[in-house]
This record gives C-alpha cells, structure tokens and sequence, in this order.
C-alpha cells in the first residue's frame, strides 16, 4: 500500500527535498490472463476498475489503453458536473453519480479540485421557462436540488451577465443546480488510476486492442499489441471510439461519432462565479480555476473521428457567450480542442451485455460523459462483476433501441447529428 | 471547414450544406421490422470512407451522395440523387 498523500507527508517531504514521492500506479507487463479486461483507460474505465476492486472484491482486473490514461475525452471535455436532467432515468443515474463527486476526493486520497460552484440553465422566453420549471419539479420529486432563479439573482450571481430587456437573447430567469459544479479532469483518472493499482488492478498504457478472441459465442480474451490476453468478462468502455471497438466483434450499435469542440480564453482575475448554460441556445460557459473561460457549445453535426472541428461551430459558440455575458469580448482566444464524441441515438448512454457472451458495453455518452465518471464506473462494475445491470443502467440497456424503450430528453429520434 | 461541390451549382462551402444520414440507413418501405429498426438505429461508423446523404440545405436544397472519409474529411465522390439526377 503507497503512502497516504496528507499536508503531514507534504511538510515532511519540505525537510527532504520533497525526495518521498514515488510513481502513483505501476507499469506492469500484461500477464496472460485476468478475470475482468477493460478496454479503455479514460476516467469511467479506470472508475470501473476502482469500484470492481473497491466494492466487489475483483482485483484481478486489467485496464488496457491504447496510449496514455487519460488521454481522450477525460482530457478533453469542459469539467462540468451536473444532474439536471428532466428524465427520471437521467437525473438518477447523474445524481448518484454528483453524490460519488462530492466525496470522491477524500475517498479516493487524491484531489480532483470538485467545485461544487452551481450550474445554471438560462431562460430567455416563457417557453423556456416552463421547460424550466418543469425539469425543476421532475429533479425535485426525486430528491435533486433545483431552484428557479429571478433575473434580479442572477445578476447577484452574474453581474456580468446581459440582463437589459434590449439583450440580444434576453434572460428571463434560470433553473440552478447548486450542488453542481466543476472537477479537474485529469486528476480524476489520475486519482482513479492510483486507487485502483493500490488495490492490486493493472493498468497496461500503449496496449491497442486489435481484436477478440472468441469461442462460439463467447468472447474469451483480447488480442493486443503486446499480445494475447484472455479474461473472463470484457467490457468496452472506450466511448469516441465504441464502434471501432465493438465493430472488431461484429457488433453494428446505435452510434455515430461527432466531433465536439471546446475552447479556453487568456487567464483572467475572477468574473464567472459559476456555471452559466443555455440550451435554447447551446453554449456553456465557465472558469477554470487557473482563471481561462471555458466555453463549448454544439458539436459538428456529421461524423468525424478527425479531433479537428469547423472554425465557424466554435465560432457560433462564441458569438452565443457573448451576446449573453458582452465582457467576454475582449478576452483573447488561448487555444481550442475537440474530442470525438460517441453520439448515441437517444443521447443517452448505453451501459450494459452485448448479445456477444462475455462482452459488455459502456458508451454511447455524446457531448456528457465526464460528469458520470462515477456513477458509469460504479454500475459498469456491478455489471461486469455479476453479470447482471444495477437498477441505475438497467434502463441504458443496447436493446432499448430495437424495443422502443430509449430515454430521449431532446425528443429528436434517432438523428444524433440532430442533437 | 471545406468545399464540398454540389452537382447544380458547383463548388460550395461546407457550411451551407448538412448531413443527414448514411445511405445503408435509409429505410426501404418493404423492409420487415427488424431489418428496418436495425437501418434506424444502427451505423457502421467507420475510421474511413463511408457513403452520405448530404443536402445543399442554404443552397439549391437538393440531395446528393458523398463518399467521404471520416478521419481526412477527403471526398472521394459526390454523386446526385433523386429526380434531378434522373432528368
């Protein structure tokens, strides 16, 4: 077991030149077999190789990355955590996981710098704000924390904020989500990863899989760049890239990638208190802890796996922030990025068996997957260790598609370039 | 961004033009309900070339097929369908 990190072993590294720490997770050789294989090292694969060790005592588990942990979307999306989603199975499953998120820094010895700042959804019409107070009122019946907000609280909040009855998109109150907030994205696969190699879980880092090996019906193991490993259950969980995966198996799903883009702004004395969204719209603003505004908005809207997105979509996110918030116009553009997106054909997530024996999914997230890293780690595990969904991704099943059964809180059918 | 060239008016930017869904996806009427439901909701997604319907929506509004690859962005083809590439 490594040592704890703690303010005690920080001074007393200062009397040593700091000479006491050590790597935070092994580099081991992938052994030729393991009870559980993940296939992908982002945030929710190492999250589910935490919680198989952590919860149900599977320590033989390998998480295999094709480059390095963490490099994907966990590295690429705009930190936001949340729960405010109008349908039952949605807030349910995000509120399990927004209640890990608040403890997950002490639980796991590692700090994800969680800012549970509040996460607002703007109005800007009467429309808007039924829509509003009804997903208010559907998170409330389950226990959630949603608060209508006037435009005289908002401008306590956001002083910077447009509220002039002559705004471009004029804002007539919002929905606040206060437990809500931001996380640092790579200290929580990095946080996840350190956990779970304590607990004995290999992470193997340059490790593509490049196919499956399979008896019958049945996946027995994975063919990689360092070889054949064999494992009793496999579960993808490689969300971007799920049907390149789940194709080396045959599997055709419910997928189309997207790219999605986010961008960051020169480092700024506070001006953004907490987490301003607007869906009428689509772009979502917040500040980084360094002081970079953080905006997105929609993603490209056809299928790209090229991690390069349309100058003119970040463009509009763009010219959405600052029709809302005008200060924002004389910050400086830092960088931009994009991330390949699992779009999915109900915008929900699909956690679950395949009809392959032996092989799970965990995918299909869109443009929210960073702010479920728990909850998908925790019930993932419950699926890979017992064969069997938990209660939370029972509803996420691969075969809603084909009953009818999907969980679209847009309402836009099966179009994800729609979304 | 880049020029996609639409079979009526020629090279255009790809912003007046948008996607709409993979040719193995369009449902045929005949179809029984699994191999419909299976068109619906299911894409091969691949790294690579792939057949797509397109529409010069902010532009002459018609269909075509292009045959474009998802990690280049190249475009191999593009091919008119419907009554106008009957005519």
């Amino acid at each position: 077991m490594k040592t704890p990190y703690s303010a005690f072993s920080l001074l007393r590294g200062a009397l040593n030149g700091q000479k006491h720490w050590q790597p935070a997770w092994r580099d081991p050789e992938p052994r030729s077999s393991y009870d559980v294989i993940i296939i992908g090292g982002g945030g929710h694969g190492l999250a589910t190789a935490y919680y198989l060790a952590k919860v149900h005592g599977i320590t033989n588990v390998a998480v295999l990355e094709k480059s390095w942990i963490g490099g994907g979307n966990t590295g690429r999306n705009t930190t936001l955590v949340r729960s405010n989603y109008r349908l039952p199975q949605l807030h349910n499953l995000f509120e399990f996981g927004l209640k890990l998120w608040h403890g997950m820094s002490d639980e796991l010895n590692y700090n994800v710098m969680f800012s549970p700042r509040g996460a607002m959804f703007l109005g800007h019409n009467d429309g808007d704000m039924i829509k509003l107070a009804e997903r208010g009122d559907a998170m409330r019946c389950d226990g959630i924390d949603a608060e209508l907000l006037s435009p005289k609280q908002i401008a306590k909040l956001e002083p910077l904020l447009d509220l002039s009855r002559g705004a471009r998109f004029p804002i007539d109150g919002a929905l606040i989500q206060w437990r809500a907030g931001t996380a640092r994205h790579d200290a929580v696969a990095w946080g996840y990863a350190r956990a779970a190699d304590a607990l004995g879980v290999d992470i193997i880092q340059k490790c593509e899989v490049t196919g499956f090996v399979r008896d019958g019906n049945r996946i027995t193991g994975v063919e990689t760049t360092r070889g054949r490993i064999l494992g009793g259950r496999t579960g993808i969980c490689v969300a971007g890239h799920s049907g390149q995966v789940a194709g080396l198996a045959g599997l055709k799903l419910p997928i189309e990638s997207q790219t999605l883009q986010a961008l960051v702004t020169e480092g700024v004395k506070p001006m953004v208190q907490s987490v301003v969204m607007s869906q009428s719209l689509h772009c979502y603003i917040s500040q980084s802890d360094k002081g970079g505004i953080v905006m997105g908005g929609d993603p490209d809207n056809w299928p790209s796996y090229a991690r390069r997105g349309q100058p003119t979509v970040v463009e509009g996110a763009i010219a959405q922030a600052v029709s809302i918030m005008p200060a924002l116009s004389r910050l400086r553009m830092l960088r931009t990025w994009s991330g390949v997106t699992d779009m999915s054909f109900d915008g929900a997530p699909i956690i679950g068996p395949t009809p392959i024996d032996g092989l799970y999914l965990n995918g299909g997230w869109c443009y929210g997957g960073f702010k479920a890293t728990p909850a998908s780690g925790w019930t993932y595990a419950h699926t890979l260790a017992t064969g069997k969904a938990h209660e939370l991704n029972a509803p996420f099943s691969l075969e809603r598609f084909m009953t009818g059964a999907t969980i679209d809180e847009t309402a836009v059918g099966p179009m994800p370039n729609h979304r | 961004m880049y020029e996609i060239a639409c079979p009526h008016c020629g090279p255009r930017a790809q912003t007046e033009f948008t996607y709409e869904r993979t040719v193995d996806a369009v449902v045929d009427p005949a179809a029984d309900a699994h191999t419909a439901m299976q068109a619906l909701f299911t894409r091969a997604n691949p790294m690579g070339l792939d057949e797509e319907i397109w529409r010069h929506t902010y532009g002459c509004r018609a269909w075509m097929v292009l045959t474009r690859h998802r990690v280049t962005h190249v475009i191999e083809a593009v091919k008119a369908i419907g009554p106008e590439a009957l005519a």
